[in-house]
C-alpha cells in the first residue's frame, strides 16, 4: 500500500495471510480466542491459529435443535453461532473476588486479588455478538462504578470481525438492528469470498486495525470484490429466519404484566437456565463464601446466576418470584423493556441462542407475537380433560 | 514490534473492610443492634442507606444503618436474626472483626422535607432506618415543621428504643404514637394496625412529608391512609428490600421492575413504585 | 356547656349529617362518662347502645379461659364503638372497657331503631355511616390478621 491506510478502508487477504496476522497477533502478547470444533458444537475457546478453526464445518439451528455437519467447501467461517458468546472471556463464569484469613481474637484480614488475566483477540467475532459485548460494557462499565476484574479483562481486546455468510435459522439481528453487517467495535472485518482463490476481503476499524494489517501482505481490493462481500451480506440480511417486531415494545410489556401469555409459557418453561447461560448479555451473578476445613481461610467466589433460579429472589423465608410464571416474566420483561430503562438500548441482540437452546423450544420472537396479539376469548375447559 | 501492557486488578468493590464490633446489645427476642468501630476509612453515612455486613466464612447481608449521622467514629446496626448470616452476627463478641462495604442507597430525602411537617410510619424493625433519620430530624429540628412518629410493633415486648421515643416525645418536640397488632389486658397503650394512627395524626396534610420503613404490606396500607387523608404519593417515601447480592448495581439480583433496589433505592417516591408494588411476585 | 346536638354535629362519625336527621338523633343520646377500668360493655349482654368517644381511650377485648384478656383494638377521641345495636340478635360480642377516664355520647339503639324504622331516609344515613366505619374495621382488622411483623415458617 502506498497511502496509508485509514479505517473504512478494504483490501484482501488470502488464507496465508490470515495465518499471519493471527501469528502476528500472537507475537504481540495476544492470547487468541476463537471458533473451534469441540464437543459437537463450534465453540469459543484459545486457539493457536488457523489450525484451530472449525474450516469445512457449519450447523443447523431450530428452537431446540443443533447439528453440526460438513459443509462442501472449505470455509473457516461458513456457520454462524455456537451456545456461547464471548461473554465467558470478559464476565468470567468463576472468578475468585479476595481472600480472608483468621487472625486472633475474631479478627480477620482480606487479601485482595493480584494478577494480569492476557489481553485478548477474540477471531471471528460476529456482528450481533460485538453488540451483546458493547450493551455489556454499559453494564460493568458505568461511569464512576466500573467492575474491576470485567475492565481488566476488557482492556486492550483486538477484534477481528467476520460479516455473516449465512443466517444461523434461529436469529434475527436485522430486526434488533444489530447486523448482519458488521459496524462498530472492531478493528478489522473479513468477509469470506469462497469462489477461487479462497479470500478475504477485509475492513479496517481502527487505527490498530490498519497497523496491523500493515504487517502482512495484502492486495488492493477490487470493485468486484466489494461487490461480492456487499453482496453475501445482504443476501443474509434477506434470509433472516425469524422477526421480532421492536415497536413501542417498551410500553406493550410494562402493560403486560398480567398478560394470559405468562401462564402459557409457564406449562412449558422448565426454568433450566439454559437461555440465560447462552445470551451474550445476561449478567447475573452470585457470591460464594466457602472457608476450608480449618476455619482459618475463607474466600469469596463470584459466578453467573439466572433469574429462574427459585434462590435468585430470595428474601426472608421465600422468594419473591416462586413461580415460573414469574420469573419467565422477569426474564423476557428485563431483556427486552426494563433493560432500554436501565441501559438506554435493548438487552437482546437477535443471535438466537435462546431459542436454539431452549430444550422445550421457546421462541422469544414467538412470544411477543402472542403478548402483542389481541386477547381472544378464554378456551372452554375440554369436557374430556 | 509492539507489545501490550498487562493490568493487575485493582482493589475491588466487592471487599469488605474488617471493622471491630464494640459491642452487641439485645433488643428483643429476636432484634440486636451491632455497634461497629468504622476505624480509619470511617466513611460517614446518610439516613436511610445500609451497609454489607460480612461475617466471616458465613456470608453477607445488606442491613440499614440504624445509628446517628453525626456520630462519624460508630456505625450502628440493628437488625432481626432471620437467616444464617444474623444468627452468626449474633454471636460475634466485642473485639471481634466483621467486614463492612457501604454505605449504599439513596437516603431519605430530608432536604426535601425542609420547612414542612414530616410523619414518620415505622413497622416493626422498619424503626431502625428511621431512627436514623429522627437523629438527624431532631438535631436540625428547626428545620421542619410538625414532626409526627407512627410506631407499630407486633406485642409490646417487640418495641424498640424505648428510650429514644420516649426522649423525642419529652424534649425533641417530636409527637410519638406507639401502637400494638396484639396486646393483653395490662397493655395501656393503643391497639391495633399502624394505619389508623394516620387519621388523628396532627400534621397537615397539604405541605408534609412521610417517610414509611416496614412490612411491604404495612407499607402499602400505610401509604394508602396517607394517600387517603391528602398527603402527596410523590411526598410519601418507602424503603424497599430485595435480595441483594453485590450492593453496587451488577449482580441483577435486586431488581423491581427497572430499578436496582440497592442503587436505586432503598428509598423511593411512592407514586414511582406504586404500580409495581401492587403486583404479584415483581 | 355544649348543647348535646352541638356535641353530635361536632363528632366525626356524624360529621355533615343534615340538621333535620340531627334533630331526630339527639333525642335517642346522652352524655356518659366512664372511670378507667369501667365496661362501656360485656360480652352477651344486650347491646342496646352505641358510643361516640369524645375524649378517652376504650378497649375493645375477649377473655377466654386460663389466660389474660386479649385486646382486639383500642379506640378513640373521634371514633365509634359499637355497632351489634344495628343487627339481630343484638347481643354484644366483646367487652369494652374504658382505659381511662372517658367521655362518651351514648346513643339508644332501640330509639335510634325506631326512628329509622319511621323514617328510612334516617335509616340509609345511619347504615352509610355504619358501613363506612365498618369498612375501616374489616381492612384493619385484615392488616392485623396478616401479622406483617411476624416471622414466617
Amino acid at each position: 500500500m502506498t497511502t496509508a491506510p485509514r479505517a473504512g478502508d478494504r483490501a484482501i487477504l488470502s488464507v496465508p495471510a490470515l495465518g499471519s496476522l493471527l501469528q502476528a497477533l500472537r507475537d504481540d502478547g495476544h492470547q487468541l480466542v476463537g471458533p473451534t470444533v469441540r464437543d459437537g458444537a463450534i465453540v469459543y475457546a484459545e486457539i493457536a491459529g488457523l489450525e484451530d478453526l472449525p474450516q469445512g464445518w457449519t450447523e443447523t439451528q431450530e428452537a431446540g435443535t443443533y447439528r453440526l455437519h460438513r459443509r462442501d467447501d472449505d470455509a473457516l467461517f461458513g456457520y454462524a453461532l455456537g451456545p456461547q458468546s464471548w461473554k465467558q472471556f470478559f464476565f468470567a463464569p468463576r472468578v475468585r473476588l479476595w481472600q480472608a484469613r483468621r487472625g486472633g481474637n475474631e479478627t480477620f484480614t482480606i487479601v485482595e486479588e493480584s494478577g494480569s488475566p492476557p489481553r485478548l483477540a477474540l477471531i471471528g467475532a460476529r456482528s450481533c455478538d460485538l453488540h451483546a459485548i458493547a450493551i455489556q460494557d454499559r453494564v460493568f462499565l458505568r461511569e464512576g462504578a466500573e467492575d474491576p476484574d470485567y475492565a481488566a479483562r476488557r482492556a486492550g481486546t483486538f477484534v477481528v470481525a467476520v460479516n455473516c455468510g449465512q443466517a444461523g435459522g434461529t436469529c434475527f439481528c436485522v430486526s434488533m438492528k444489530t447486523g448482519p453487517r458488521v459496524s462498530e467495535g472492531f478493528d478489522l472485518a473479513l468477509t469470506e469470498l469462497l469462489d477461487v482463490p479462497h479470500r478475504f476481503l477485509v475492513e479496517l476499524g481502527s487505527a490498530r486495525g490498519a497497523a496491523l494489517l500493515g504487517r502482512v501482505v495484502s492486495a488492493p481490493a477490487s470493485d468486484t470484490d466489494r461487490v461480492a462481500a456487499d453482496e453475501i451480506v445482504e443476501r443474509t440480511a434477506r434470509s433472516m429466519g425469524r422477526t421480532l417486531d421492536t415497536g413501542g415494545i417498551k410500553e406493550l410489556l410494562y402493560g403486560s404484566y398480567e398478560h394470559r401469555r405468562w401462564d402459557e409459557v409457564a406449562t412449558r418453561c422448565l426454568a433450566c437456565a439454559n437461555c440465560t447461560l447462552v445470551c451474550p448479555t445476561c449478567f447475573c451473578a452470585t457470591v460464594e463464601d466457602v472457608t476450608d476445613l480449618t476455619g482459618d481461610h475463607a474466600e469469596r467466589w463470584r459466578r453467573w446466576d439466572s433469574c429462574f433460579t427459585l434462590d435468585h429472589s430470595y428474601l426472608h423465608g421465600g422468594s419473591v418470584r416462586s413461580s415460573t410464571r414469574a420469573r419467565y416474566r422477569q426474564w423476557l420483561t428485563h431483556k427486552l423493556a426494563t433493560w432500554i430503562d436501565q441501559f438506554g438500548t435493548s438487552g437482546c441482540v437477535g443471535c438466537g441462542r435462546c431459542v436454539t437452546w431452549c430444550p422445550v423450544a421457546i421462541d422469544i420472537t414467538q412470544e411477543v407475537a402472542a403478548i402483542r396479539a389481541p386477547e381472544g376469548p378464554k378456551d372452554e375447559p375440554h369436557g374430556e380433560s | 514490534m509492539t507489545s501490550v501492557a498487562a493490568t493487575t486488578v485493582p482493589s475491588s468493590p466487592m471487599a469488605p473492610r474488617p471493622c471491630r464490633v464494640r459491642r452487641l446489645t439485645r433488643e428483643t427476642h429476636d432484634t440486636f443492634t451491632l455497634e461497629i468501630d468504622p476505624g480509619d476509612q470511617a466513611r460517614g453515612f446518610a439516613p436511610g442507606q445500609f451497609n454489607m455486613l460480612y461475617v466471616f466464612g458465613v456470608g453477607e447481608v445488606p442491613i440499614s444503618v440504624s445509628g446517628d449521622p453525626a456520630e462519624r467514629r460508630q456505625l450502628v446496626h440493628t437488625t432481626r436474626e432471620v437467616g444464617v448470616v444474623t444468627r452468626a452476627m449474633a454471636g460475634l463478641r466485642r473485639g471481634a472483626s466483621i467486614g463492612v462495604r457501604g454505605p449504599y442507597g439513596r437516603p431519605w430525602p430530608l432536604e426535601s422535607a425542609l420547612g414542612r411537617d414530616i410523619v414518620v410510619v415505622a413497622g416493626g424493625i422498619g424503626l431502625a432506618p428511621l431512627r436514623s433519620a429522627l437523629y438527624e430530624i431532631v438535631a436540625r429540628r428547626r428545620d421542619f415543621g410538625n414532626v409526627v412518629l407512627l410506631y407499630g410493633a407486633r406485642s409490646p415486648e417487640d418495641i424498640l428504643f424505648r428510650r429514644d421515643l420516649d426522649r423525642w416525645q419529652a424534649s425533641a418536640g417530636v409527637v410519638v404514637s406507639i401502637t400494638v397488632d396484639h396486646a393483653i389486658g395490662a397493655w395501656p397503650g393503643h391497639v391495633g394496625v399502624v394505619p389508623t394512627l394516620i387519621e388523628r395524626a396532627p400534621f397537615d396534610a397539604a405541605n408534609a412529608v412521610a417517610l414509611i420503613c416496614g412490612p411491604e404490606l404495612m407499607m402499602r396500607f400505610t401509604a394508602d391512609a396517607l394517600r387517603q387523608r391528602g398527603v402527596a404519593t410523590e411526598r410519601i417515601f418507602v424503603s424497599l428490600e430485595r435480595n441483594m447480592k453485590c450492593a453496587i448495581g451488577f449482580c441483577g439480583h435486586c431488581q423491581f421492575g427497572p430499578s436496582f433496589v440497592c442503587k436505586d433505592g432503598p428509598v423511593f417516591a411512592y407514586d414511582r413504585v406504586e404500580r409495581l408494588m401492587e403486583l404479584r411476585e415483581i | 356547656m355544649e348543647s348535646l346536638e352541638g356535641i353530635l354535629s361536632g363528632h366525626a362519625f356524624f360529621h355533615d349529617l343534615p340538621p333535620r336527621y340531627l334533630e331526630l338523633v339527639v333525642g335517642c343520646a346522652s352524655n356518659v362518662r366512664f372511670d378507667g377500668g369501667d365496661f362501656l360493655f360485656r360480652t352477651g349482654t344486650e347491646a342496646n347502645h352505641f358510643f361516640l368517644i369524645r375524649h378517652g381511650r376504650a378497649a375493645l377485648e375477649i377473655a377466654a379461659p386460663g389466660r389474660p384478656p386479649l385486646i382486639l383494638e383500642t379506640l378513640g377521641e373521634g371514633e365509634v364503638i359499637g355497632w351489634s345495636w344495628l343487627i339481630p340478635p343484638y347481643r354484644w360480642m366483646f367487652d369494652a372497657r374504658a382505659l381511662e377516664q372517658t367521655r362518651a355520647v351514648a346513643l339508644d339503639g332501640k330509639c335510634l331503631r325506631g326512628k329509622c324504622e319511621a323514617d328510612h331516609d334516617l335509616g340509609y344515613e345511619l347504615f352509610t355511616r355504619i358501613a363506612h366505619v365498618m369498612e375501616r374495621r374489616l381492612m384493619a382488622a385484615r392488616l392485623q390478621l396478616l401479622d406483617v411483623y411476624g416471622t414466617r415458617p
